[in-house]
């Protein structure tokens, strides 16, 4: 698998660490209830198909949302996390 | 006082011919690691040309004038060698990095052959040009990879794996060089 640093291009799966599903950019407010902050913290999807998560790469630094697909494989794009929070 | 005695990274260890390939220490005496804050990258850049005539690179690119260079070194940040800072106090992380980094230059006919084996990245001279550096790999350690002319490379390294450095471009220098 290749992944895209929105820096360094198109590069091998070695360089880059995961994290998880790219939910954890979307952090709900301090004031919304407990059920809320459980979700947040322990619901994930487990999609068969498009999917977003962060990874890092490992030898620039930058944390990096990567659309993809689990069913086919592909790699759509590589977007800066810090670009995304926005 | 004990006596200390001061030695450079790959002391004992370079420099080394295999094949083709020459392998040499690069001494870094200082480098300072410079990250702008936020919005101020042209500020840094134009307190940069003025001091040491370079500019903060664009990623994946370096900047040079005689000693003096700038490396890309990752999101945000450049390495600073070969130069005076001027003060960039309110306009960047300044972080000092001493002689905490090792580099090791790789030329000859071979250097991109034996670069292959380690680095998984396509350094040829078509798509990597001189002047262009890369963030990677080399085997499984983080490096910084720089092409500074037409059949020589710099590698940088943490000064700590200077010896696994030395080990894995040898190594690769010897695979190369027995295929002849």
């Amino acid at each position: 698998m290749r992944l895209i640093c929105p820096h360094c291009g198109e590069r091998d799966r070695r360089e880059f660490t995961y994290q998880g599903a790219a939910e954890i950019l979307d952090r709900p407010s301090r004031e919304v209830g407990n059920d809320d902050w459980a979700d947040y913290l322990h619901l994930r999807e487990n999609p068969a198909g498009e999917t977003k998560d962060m990874w890092y790469h490992d030898p620039c630094g930058a944390w990096i949302v990567v659309h993809r697909d689990t069913v086919t494989h592909a790699v759509h794009s590589g977007e800066l996390a810090s670009e995304v929070r926005k | 006082m004990a006596n200390l005695v001061a030695r450079t990274p790959c002391e004992g260890l370079l420099p080394v011919t295999i094949g083709s390939v020459t392998l040499s220490e690069v001494v870094i005496e200082r480098m300072a690691a410079v990250a702008p804050f936020k919005g101020k990258e042209g500020a840094v850049s134009a307190a940069l040309k003025e001091a040491c005539d370079i500019v903060f690179p664009a990623p994946n690119r370096t900047s040079s004038k005689g000693d003096a260079r700038a490396v890309w070194a990752g999101q945000g940040r450049a390495n600073v060698i070969g130069c005076d800072l001027p003060d960039l106090s309110g306009l960047a992380a300044v972080t000092d990095q001493g002689d905490g980094v090792a580099a090791v230059k790789i030329e000859g006919d071979g250097a991109e052959a034996v670069l292959a084996r380690l680095v998984p990245l396509d350094l040829r001279a078509a798509t990597f040009k001189r002047g262009h550096t890369a963030r990677s790999l080399v085997n499984h350690m983080a490096a910084s990879i720089t092409r500074l002319g037409p059949k020589s490379f710099e590698v940088m390294v943490m000064r700590s794996m200077a010896q696994t450095l030395v080990h894995e471009l040898t190594e690769a220098a010897e695979g190369v060089a027995a295929r002849g």
